[in-house]
Parts: C-alpha cells; sequence; structure tokens
C-alpha cells in the first residue's frame, strides 16, 4: 500500500528507507514488503485476494476433479477393483464438497472481489481487512477438511451428510468432524465476505452509479451475497447440531433417542437450495457481461435481467423441499414445493431469452469466451428442463437417487457454472495480468470440455432412468441389461468423456502456462468492452483509478468510447480506451490514501483450526486456540485500519514525493 | 481504510478519520450497514436453533418435563435485569453522543454488569436444572434446550467483553474512528441479544408445553 515515510532529518546518516513500519496502536510493526510473498500473504488489496481466491480456487478444482477421475475409473467396468467400498464413499463425498464449498464458491468469490470494486468505481471493499481475513478462513476450512485423508479417512456421508448415517455409530471415524469443522470455518468466510461485499455494492458506488446503472454482473454478485447471509447461518446451526452429537453426546439426530432425523435435511436444505443459486448466479452475471461484448449489443432487457435474479434469490428460499419428496413430507408440503419449484423455473427462463436475445442479430464474435458463453445457455438449458421434471413429484419419486439426478446437476453446476466462470477467465484474463490467454487453446479447452461433458454427464440420464442407483461403488454385468440400454456402454462412455473433460482442463492449464511465459502483452481494450473495469490500466494500478469516474450511463465506459452523430443517427466511436485512461492520468488524484497491510487476518483465521482440532482430540488444545482468536481480535480492533497520516504524507518542503507509489 | 479516495471519502473497518463527513451511496456509514447485515443474518441462526427446540421440547425421553423445573419467578426477574440493560445501553449511547467520556463509561460499565447478572443468573438456573436431572444429553428437550439458551448466553457474554473492552479503550482515548458511533454499534448488538431473548423467553417459558 503507498505508505511513505517522511524525509529522514538532515542529521541522520543513513538515506531513508522507502517505507518504514509504523507501530501505531498495533502490537506489531506493519507489514510494509511491497514484493515477494510477504507482499501477497499480509496483502489487504482486493485485487492481489481475487487472484489469491482464484489460485486456490483452481487448486482444489484439480483436486476435486482427480476424485472425480478415479470414482469414474471405478465404474468404468463391471465389480470395479480401483478403490474400495469404504475409500468410494470417502471419494464422492469429498469430490462434491470439494467442487461446490472450495472451487465453485471461492472461484466467483474470486471473480467478485477482484472486480466488483473495478465494475463500481471504488477503490477497494468496504472492509480490505475482513476480505482478507475470509480468503484465509476458506484456505484454513478447506485444508482442514482434507487433513482427514491423512487422520483416519474422510468424510463419507455425501455432500449432505444425511443423519443419521452422519452420527457417531454409522460414522465412526473422525471424517465427518473434520467435514463439519471445515465447513464452519469456511461458513465463516462466506458470511463476512456477504456483508462486506454488499456493504461495498451499497456503499461504495461512483459518483452517479445508481442501482440501475449498475453493471450486471456486480448486481447478481449482490444477489448471491444476500442469499449467503441468510443461507450462511442456517447451515451453521445444522453442523453445530452435529458436532454437538458427535463430540458431546447429544441426539439431535439419533432416530433410538426419539429424534426426527429429517431436521436435517430441513436445514441443510434451506441453506442448500439457495446454496445452488449461489453457485450458478455469479456464472449468469459472467456471461452477461460477456454475451453484450462480443455480440456488439447491449444487454437485451437489462431490468429484466435484473429482477429475475432479484426474482431467483427470493423464490430460492421456497423450494428447499423438492429434495426430500421421497421423504414422505404428505400430499400438501409436495404439491406447494412442487409448485414453486415449477414457478422458480420461470425466471430462469427469462435470463435464457434475453441472453438469447441479446446475440440475436448482433456482430458476433466467437473468441473463447464467447464460445463458453454460448456453451452455458445450451448446456444449462438442458440440465434446467431435467430440472423441471424433478418438479414434477411423482416422477422425481422415480428418479431420486439415481444418475438421472446426477446428471442433471452435472448439466446446471459443470455445464453451467463451470463453463461461466471459464467464459469468465478467458474475458477478464487481460484486465487481472496483462496478457491474453492463447485464443486457439482456449477453443481447443472449450471443445474437449463441452465433448468431454456431453460423453460423461448425458449418458447418465439414460443410466439413471434404467435405475442405476448413485453413490454405488459397483455395478455387476448380470443386470446391466442389454441393447441400447445396457448399463456397461453408457458407464464406459461417461468413463471415457471424464478423461476427454480432463484433457480439456489440461489444455487450460497449459493456456495459463504458456500466457504467463509469453512476453506479448495484452491492448489495453482488447475486446471493445463496456463497463467501468476496462477504464484503468491493465492490470488496474494499486488504487484502481487515478480518477473516481462520474457515472451517467449504464455501459458508462462504452458510452466515453461512442457518440451518436446528431445528424446520421450513427454510433461513432469518440475516444479509445487509451484517451480516456490518458486524461485520467493527466488529472490524478494526490494525495491516495489505501488501507494498509495487515497480520491480524491471518493470524485470526489461524487460529480457527487450531480450536477445531482441539474440540476433535484434546480440548486444552481447543483453549489455546480460543486465547489466540481473542488476542487476536483485540490486536486487530485496536490496530488503525489506514497507518497514520504521517506515513502518508511527507512535509510540504518533500516536493516530488510520489503519494501513489504502490508499496504493499 | 477509512480514505481511500480524496473527495469520495470512503469510511470503513474501524476507519480512523471518524471526524470526516463521508459520502457513502447510502448515507449510512459502512459500519453501521454491515452491522445491520450482521444481525440480520443472526436472526435465521437463532431461527434455526428456535425451531430446533420447539420441535424437540415435548420430547423428554425418562428426564424431567420443561415446566416441572423452570423456575419462571426467578427467569423473569433476570429477564428483566436484561432489559434494563438496554435502558442503560441507550444512556451510555446517549452520553457518548454529547461526548461524556465519563457519563459513557459509566453506562457502558453498568450495562455489562446487568449482562453479567444476567449470565449468572443463567449458570445458576443450569446448576440448579443439572442438579433436578436435566444434563445436556439426558433427552432431546434437554439437550436443545441448552443448545438454545447456551447460544444467547454465549452471545451477551460475548456482549459484555465488546462493553468492557469499549470502556477500557475509552479510558484509553484509543477509539478509532467516530466514537459514539462505536458505542452505537455495540449498543445495535446489544439491543438485539435483548430482543432474541423475549422471543426465547416467551416461547420456552411462557408457552405451556
Amino acid at each position: 500500500m503507498a505508505i511513505i515515510e517522511q524525509p529522514a532529518p538532515a542529521s541522520t546518516p543513513e538515506p531513508a528507507l522507502p517505507a518504514t513500519p509504523t507501530r501505531a496502536y498495533g502490537a506489531f510493526k506493519r507489514p510494509v514488503a511491497t514484493t515477494g510473498w510477504k507482499s501477497w500473504v499480509f496483502t489487504v488489496d482486493h485485487k492481489k485476494l481475487g487472484i489469491m481466491y482464484g489460485a486456490m480456487a483452481m487448486f482444489f478444482f484439480i483436486v476435486g476433479g482427480i476424485e472425480a477421475v478415479l470414482i469414474r475409473l471405478q465404474l468404468a467396468a463391471p465389480d470395479g477393483k480401483v478403490l474400495s467400498a469404504d475409500v468410494y464413499n470417502q471419494m464422492f463425498t469429498m469430490h462434491a464438497t470439494t467442487m461446490v464449498f472450495l472451487f465453485v464458491m471461492p472461484m466467483a468469490a474470486a471473480f467478485a472481489n477482484y472486480f466488483v470494486p473495478l465494475q463500481i468505481g471504488a477503490r477497494d471493499v468496504a472492509f480490505p481487512r475482513i476480505n482478507a481475513f475470509g480468503f484465509w478462513c476458506v484456505l484454513a476450512g478447506g485444508l482442514f477438511i482434507n487433513l482427514s485423508w491423512f487422520f483416519g479417512g474422510a468424510a463419507d456421508g455425501g455432500w449432505f451428510m444425511y443423519a443419521p448415517n452422519s452420527g457417531p455409530v454409522f460414522s465412526p471415524s473422525t471424517g465427518v468432524d473434520y467435514w463439519a469443522f471445515g465447513l464452519q470455518i469456511a461458513g465463516i468466510a462466506s458470511l463476512t465476505g456477504a456483508i462486506n461485499m454488499i456493504v461495498t455494492v451499497l456503499n461504495m458506488r461512483a459518483p452517479g452509479m445508481s442501482l440501475m446503472k449498475m453493471p450486471i454482473f456486480t448486481w447478481l454478485t449482490l444477489v448471491v451475497q444476500f442469499l449467503l447471509l441468510f443461507a450462511v447461518p442456517v447451515i451453521t446451526v445444522a453442523l453445530f447440531l452435529l458436532s454437538f452429537q458427535r463430540s458431546f453426546g447429544a441426539t439431535f439426530f439419533d432416530v433410538a433417542a426419539g429424534a426426527d432425523p429429517l431436521l436435517w435435511q430441513h436445514l441443510f436444505w434451506i441453506f442448500g437450495h439457495p446454496e445452488v443459486y449461489i453457485l450458478i448466479l455469479p456464472s449468469f452475471g459472467i456471461i452477461s457481461e460477456v454475451l453484450p461484448v462480443f455480440s456488439k449489443k447491449p444487454l437485451f432487457g437489462y431490468p429484466f435481467v435484473v429482477f429475475s435474479g432479484a426474482a431467483i434469490g427470493f423464490v430460492g428460499w421456497g423450494v428447499w423441499a423438492h429434495h426430500m419428496f421421497a421423504s414422505g413430507l404428505g400430499p400438501v408440503s409436495v404439491a406447494v414445493f412442487s409448485v414453486a419449484t415449477m414457478a422458480i423455473a420461470v425466471p430462469t427462463g427469462v435470463k435464457i431469452v434475453n441472453w438469447t436475445m441479446t446475440i440475436w442479430g448482433g456482430k458476433l464474435n466467437f473468441t473463447a469466451a464467447m464460445h463458453f458463453a454460448v456453451g452455458l445457455i445450451v448446456l444449462f438449458t438442458i440440465g434446467g428442463l431435467s430440472g423441471v421434471t424433478h418438479s414434477v413429484a411423482p416422477s422425481d419419486t422415480q428418479q431420486t437417487d439415481t444418475y438421472y439426478i446426477v446428471a442433471h446437476f452435472h448439466y446446471v453446476l459443470f455445464g453451467g457454472a463451470v463453463f461461466g466462470l471459464f467464459a469468465g477467465f478467458y474475458y477478464w484474463w487481460p484486465k487481472m495480468f496483462g496478457k491474453q490467454l492463447n485464443e486457439r487453446l482456449g477453443k481447443a479447452n472449450f471443445w474437449f470440455m463441452v465433448i468431454g461433458m456431453n460423453l460423461t454427464f448425458g449418458p447418465m440420464h439414460i443410466l439413471g432412468l434404467q435405475g442405476q442407483p448413485r453413490r454405488m461403488y459397483v455395478w455387476t454385468e448380470a443386470r446391466a441389461g442389454e441393447g441400447f440400454f445396457n448399463l456397461g456402454f453408457w458407464n464406459l462412455v461417461a468413463s471415457i468423456g471424464s478423461l476427454i473433460l480432463s484433457v480439456g482442463v489440461l489444455l487450460f492449464l497449459i493456456n495459463v502456462w504458456k500466457t504467463a511465459r509469453s512476453k506479448e502483452v495484452a491492448p489495453l481494450d482488447p475486446w471493445d468492452a463496456r463497463t467501468l473495469e476496462w477504464m484503468t490500466t491493465s492490470p488496474p494500478k494499486e488504487h484502481n483509478f487515478d480518477v473516481i469516474p462520474t457515472v451517467h450511463h449504464l455501459d458508462e465506459f462504452f458510452h466515453r468510447k461512442y457518440a451518436e452523430d446528431p445528424v446520421t443517427h450513427e454510433i461513432k466511436q469518440v475516444a479509445t480506451a487509451e484517451d480516456i485512461l490518458a486524461e485520467q492520468e493527466a488529472n490524478a488524484d494526490k494525495h491516495i490514501h489505501m488501507p494498509s497491510p495487515s497480520y491480524w487476518p491471518l493470524l485470526l483465521a489461524f487460529s480457527l483450526p487450531i480450536i477445531t482440532l482441539g474440540i476433535i482430540y484434546s480440548i486444552p488444545v481447543a483453549i489455546l486456540g480460543a486465547v489466540i482468536t481473542l488476542l487476536s481480535m483485540f490486536g486487530w480492533a485496536l490496530e488503525p485500519s489506514t497507518a497514520p497520516d504521517s506515513d502518508y504524507d511527507p512535509p510540504a518542503s518533500g516536493e516530488g514525493t510520489k503519494e501513489l507509489a504502490p508499496l504493499g | 481504510m477509512a480514505d481511500v479516495a480524496v473527495h469520495h471519502t470512503d469510511h470503513a473497518d474501524h476507519g480512523d478519520h471518524g471526524g470526516h463527513g463521508h459520502a457513502t451511496s447510502t448515507g449510512l456509514s459502512n459500519n453501521k450497514l454491515a452491522m445491520w447485515l450482521f444481525l440480520g443474518s443472526e436472526c435465521l441462526l437463532f431461527g434455526g436453533l428456535i425451531s430446533t427446540y420447539m420441535l424437540y421440547r415435548g420430547r423428554v425421553g425418562d428426564g424431567p418435563r420443561p415446566h416441572s423445573i423452570y423456575d419462571i419467578p426467578f427467569t423473569s426477574v433476570s429477564s428483566f435485569v436484561l432489559l434494563m440493560s438496554s435502558l442503560t445501553m441507550l444512556l451510555a449511547v446517549s452520553a457518548a453522543q454529547k461526548r461524556d467520556d465519563r457519563g459513557t463509561t459509566l453506562w457502558l460499565t453498568v450495562t455489562g454488569l446487568l449482562g453479567a447478572t444476567f449470565v449468572g443468573g443463567q449458570v445458576y438456573e443450569f446448576t440448579a436444572m443439572y442438579n433436578e436431572g436435566l444434563g445436556f444429553t439426558t433427552s432431546l428437550f434437554g439437550s436443545s434446550f441448552y443448545t438454545l439458551t447456551g447460544f444467547h448466553g454465549v452471545h451477551v457474554t460475548v456482549g459484555i467483553i465488546m462493553l468492557m473492552a469499549l470502556v477500557g479503550i475509552i479510558k484509553r482515548s484509543k477509539v478509532p474512528g467516530d466514537k459514539a458511533e462505536v458505542v452505537e454499534l455495540v449498543g445495535l448488538y446489544w439491543h438485539f441479544v435483548d430482543v432474541v431473548w423475549i422471543i426465547i423467553f416467551t416461547l420456552v417459558y411462557l408457552i405451556p408445553t
């Protein structure tokens, strides 16, 4: 961060250092490193944190992907020998947990962190240290969950961890304990992140940016944060009850003690259904940015996309029991949730119409990002249609716990959420790193992923309708059936598909590696984009904007580049991105104070797994962890978030010092 | 981060330039908006816990029944004490807005003491119930009762720690940012915890099983 010390007094023999840590009120001196690992580990910069979120999520994507391939290898042939029944259970549980909580959510957080402040013309988020804390919590929680592999086996009850199977009797290993506590820690990050992002969006918009002039990605991110804000505490309660049962002998889900295991299902799905919109809406936001740019048209029906997003946010709370149709809820409940589930298809359908109308008649430019965006529309629609078949309760009763469900949610989550994230990678890479990902490799990446994903998940519709159950670790030749419906054939196809899919992901990693090594610099505005994040350098400056822009239009950047000719009514380019940037640099704000790096978020986040480890193994360790937590909170509270003015502003005589020096 | 920008001063995260007029898009300060959002989220936390209790309050197994072990007059008194602490919290906020540090610390301390009285009463109540045969694992009613009221008690305790910490840093004049607002934020949390108690007291103690 921009910390500048006062020039040393003349009598001092040494020359002045570029930055001096100050003690201020804190217990430690502030970190001031500007390069090397310290500049990352102690950073509070939303852009660095965004990249860290992304790198972590990509790591867990690979872990979860390896788990998926192992599952498919086990099922490729009858009586698979790759995994034992026990390890297979751990594998599908951890695959889902990793992909949902440690890949898609953090990757969406990566984009939200990096781009929401830029899109609303802010210089950082409202609470930069809480932002850093959130990242370290997800990392701590993710590592904690995966630690269980090395300490007696991972959780094995499925990502929804249904009771009473999750209790100490049926799940005696510590895997479920690690799972519950790890999610609890990651949940803290979701909660603090949601509060931080909502405050940022509501309070820190550039002058003139009313809510209906906000970029659509920011809008849908805002909806997601509200979903998180209210969904996370419900899973928190469920996880607490589970941990109290496993660690302290309560009987919340113990049928023998008279408990109602459906309580877990209700609590889990009241969280779990908003969760699926938490997973998909960020990707909807990304492609709602990508499609207009590569169609050279504004987003069709912007208010409809906004309000249908908000509608999904509301109706998403009223459909959780469609996950429980087979549990005997009674006809009235089933009918209500069935109808509500059909209703939520409407705002989703509205979006698909809007995207289609956006590209209709546009000047289409099929870049890699556009490929993924169009891929999302098609694949998500397929997944959405099979989703509607689930809302029909009688049909759903047939499909429950079969591969048909697996096919459905992979079409919406892989074909939807993941394709949206990949569209985001290709679209925003030049902004984040100043270099463009290779387009040819990108298209190869796309085609491998599309073909791979359809081969993997398409046959699962057939497998499921034929009755192959989920979560079975083997299937037998004797019951595989014949002809077109032969389970052996389609299982093999699905397994081959998963390998093709893996090649697609590998191509992406190769692309990243090649791009990182390339010296070619991306143009300032490679896609002729429309929103504010493109109105600064690539990668953006530490303080994002030299001048906070005043916003007059939706798609402000487009309107600064293009204007209508008053005579011919033709839209003509009046400025380039370079012109706009040069004008900003000429009028740059003086004395931009950025928030200062801090040790506390890291310390506080990593005190939490000490507590939870202590609860599993030894209570004194938990008490030690709690003491560190409490001390870190005090240290944090007493440390001013921004270094004192004396660190920034040299005396008036200090002519020529650069206030904007990015030092942290 | 207090002032990331120059004209558009974003006042945030225990901002230390509390005196600045800050133009947020909504007019609410970042800290206050964040506290309201957090309390909104807390509603769902207590909602989940209260639902669990309501589902299980009749499932007593071989253990004592709820109304055989509740001491309603005693809990009414401690509830009254907690509600009065909201009044003293209000006086603390009012003193802070008048920049009266002595009054602020006095009323914060009184609020903390009233809160501590409530928590002490809860410890006494739990002990008495335990002695009458209701342990945490005795029955589903016991587990859900102790979990719900225990979570509330932890919230009150955290509130007391915040009040005492606030008294300490006001005495050492080290409140970052706008002092009155910091007191007000702790007050928002405190009132929320009180309101939750009114709901818990009604549902748990007053409604017969």
